[in-house]
């Protein structure tokens, strides 16, 4: 089966202005040689901390940064070769839902309005199908149909959540990224929300790629997990495998250090010293080299790569002896 | 009129850890803010008393409650760049409890600020004292901010989401580096914060506040392994944990109410899977449920 989504060694640097009289140019390295897949109807997991580069990939997913180098593929065919007519169809495949459903709804407009927009814009449609396009969103994301007539601020932070969400469906898409999309709900909120993506994962066999910092989420919503430091992917493999027996340092102390479910869940504190180092300048060698506990002296030095370790890909030096299959090089 | 807060009670003892658990409009900063008596004029009708050391808080004079605050009972808050002053040093904030409460000299108190750094293990405080808030990152200042709370040895530290602004591990350094604190020296601590993964971690005794009010409270573990109201149970369900299967999470139906237009009776009875009919009219009365002064108010247990 051809993937629904690809990305192959996805770069993304900025640069950065330095002072009047410059000096050398820097960049920043967001996204540095990043490459993973998103199955039709299937999650991709994309965790980290600030920094790391995850909202730089979401962003190169919907389009709205053109990579420095590498590609994405849609359905087996590369962005970069596809004519404006097929692009447009790609940017009504991909939908996104935001964090703050306070901030991403424009407060002027009714929700039906803001709900149909994007078929207005995208699609010669008679309003009576627009009319029954938007009673069918609605309705999947459990709203009554008189809430079109309403404005975003007659609702509650989770019923704007599903307003997000109901116009990311009207296109129909078949890949929704995700970004922070339960961080700015109240406790009790989040759980019906990531029920309802789950619904509408199995009823319309979407696929999502869903970027959060509470990894307990992002374990119970994905089918792969990748987690990224500093502009790469340090590991990656089936969500489960990754969170319940991480293998790279950088995964091990960021499940150790999420937040127990149960005052004698003791899970083994592994306590990271420092800060995240700047992606402007960022770490010889392996990235993680400076905060990790287990470090070695090459690590310094050698860049270590992807490669399959107890089912799934990590990129750490203290699994070189059992490196048996090293991740082919992504082919262009 | 709003009712922010009412009717609430707890106890805590010398260096124990309360966890005040509760969502947005539950009351819980509210309640933080009036234990220092620190709510904005036009928060009227206030009762009630704060007992602190034996104390009566309520009952001392705003010159009185100066020396408490900073000295006493100090206040971590959740964001770091608006509890900072961004035109003063880290050395001047750090020191500058030190010369207000116990007029340390200018120098003397730089250089404690300069071991409280160390003390939150800041690296090179000799450099980071001279430094302003901008040029630190986001965990550093909370450490800043938790070394100007530490600087005159308070028995009591108020923390409103401490960590909610942080990375996740450096929120685990946050956390740890508070309970090290703690038992060095012998801090009592009242932790604010929606998040029960906190509470699990760092907290002796939780209160589960909804609309205004404690619905449950009692020893932290009573309280995961038999939560007794539906409120905290289903807050408990409602949270994805690492590990277990991904099935259907439990969610807790409808949203929390209008703190300016609570439902009669309980107040959670519009959301709760097991309302009985004297819910929607009749307040339920605190009673003791289990060890530990496990205390709810519930009808299904009054």
């Amino acid at each position: 089966m051809t993937p629904l989504l690809e990305a192959r060694a996805l770069v993304k640097h900025f640069p950065v202005r330095r002072g009047l009289l410059g000096g050398a140019q820097q960049m920043v390295r967001a996204v540095d040689d990043v490459s993973f897949v998103i199955e039709p109807g299937a999650t991709l997991g994309l965790v980290g901390e600030s920094g790391c580069g995850k909202t730089t990939t979401a962003k190169l997913v919907l389009l709205l940064e053109r990579p420095t180098a590498g590609e994405i593929r849609f359905d087996g065919e590369s962005l970069a070769a596809l004519d404006a007519e097929s692009l447009r169809s790609y940017r009504k495949s991909v939908q996104a839902v935001f964090q703050d459903p306070y901030a991403s709804l424009n407060p002027r407009m009714r929700v039906g309005a803001i709900i149909a927009e994007p078929l207005v814009t995208n699609e010669r449609l008679a309003a009576a199908a627009v009319g029954a396009r938007l009673r069918k969103v609605l309705d999947l994301v459990g709203l009554p149909a008189r809430a079109a007539e309403l404005f975003p601020h007659e609702f509650s932070g989770g019923q704007r959540q599903r307003i997000a969400i109901a116009r990311a469906l009207t296109l129909s898409p078949r890949l929704i990224v995700l970004d922070e999309p339960v961080s700015a709900l109240d406790v009790s909120i989040r759980a019906q929300i990531l029920n309802l993506l789950k619904d509408l994962q199995g009823e319309l066999g979407l696929a999502y790629l869903f970027i959060a910092h509470d990894l307990a989420a992002v374990a119970h919503m994905s089918h792969v997990i990748a987690v990224m430091y500093l502009g790469r992917v340090v590991e990656t493999g089936p969500a489960r495998t990754v969170a319940s027996q991480p293998r790279h340092p950088y995964t091990k102390a960021l499940f150790a250090a999420a937040l127990p479910s149960h005052p004698d869940d003791s899970r083994d504190e592994i306590v990271l010293a420092g800060d995240v180092p700047s992606p402007l300048d960022p770490p010889s060698g392996c990235r993680f080299h400076t905060r990790c506990p287990q470090v070695m002296p090459r690590c310094s030095t050698d860049e270590p790569k992807l490669a399959t370790v107890d089912g799934r890909d990590v990129a750490c030096h203290l699994y070189d002896s059992a490196e048996v299959a090293r991740v082919a090089a992504p082919r262009g | 009129m709003t009712r922010a807060v009412e009717d609430v009670s707890f106890t805590l003892g010398d260096g124990e850890t309360l966890g005040i658990v509760g969502e947005s409009g539950s009351g819980k900063s509210t309640l933080a803010l009036s234990l220092l008596r620190l709510l904005p004029p036009a928060a009227r009708h206030v009762a009630g008393n704060v007992r602190f050391e034996g104390e009566d808080l309520m009952a001392k004079s705003a010159v009185e409650m100066r020396k408490i605050r900073g000295k006493r009972i100090a206040m971590i808050l959740q964001d770091p760049m608006a509890s900072l002053n961004p035109l003063f040093t880290v050395g001047d904030q750090v020191a500058e409890p030190l010369r207000v409460h116990e007029g340390t000299p200018r120098r003397r108190a730089w250089e404690r600020a300069r071991g409280l750094l160390g003390a939150v293990r800041i690296a090179a405080p000799d450099m980071r004292v001279r430094n302003y808030p901008h040029e630190l990152s986001g965990g550093m200042r909370q450490r800043i901010v938790g070394a100007i709370a530490i600087s005159c040895g308070p028995r009591l530290l108020i923390a409103d989401e401490p960590t909610t602004s942080l990375d996740v591990t450096i929120q685990a350094q946050y956390l740890a580096l508070l309970r090290d604190l703690q038992r060095a020296q012998h801090l009592a601590m009242i932790f604010i914060t929606h998040n029960l993964g906190i509470v699990a971690r760092m907290c002796d005794a939780v209160a589960v506040m909804y609309a205004g009010r404690i619905v449950e409270s009692g020893p932290v573990r009573e309280i995961f392994n038999a939560p007794r109201h539906p409120y905290t149970r289903a807050l408990i369900e409602s949270i994805p944990r690492l590990g277990e299967s991904n099935g259907r999470l439990t969610a807790i139906e409808g949203q929390p109410p209008d703190p300016a237009a609570l439902p009669e009776g309980c107040a959670f009875h519009p959301r709760c899977p097991v309302r009985l009919e004297k819910c929607a009219t009749e307040r339920p009365r605190d009673s003791v449920v289990g060890g530990g002064g496990h205390r709810t108010a519930c009808w299904l247990h009054g």
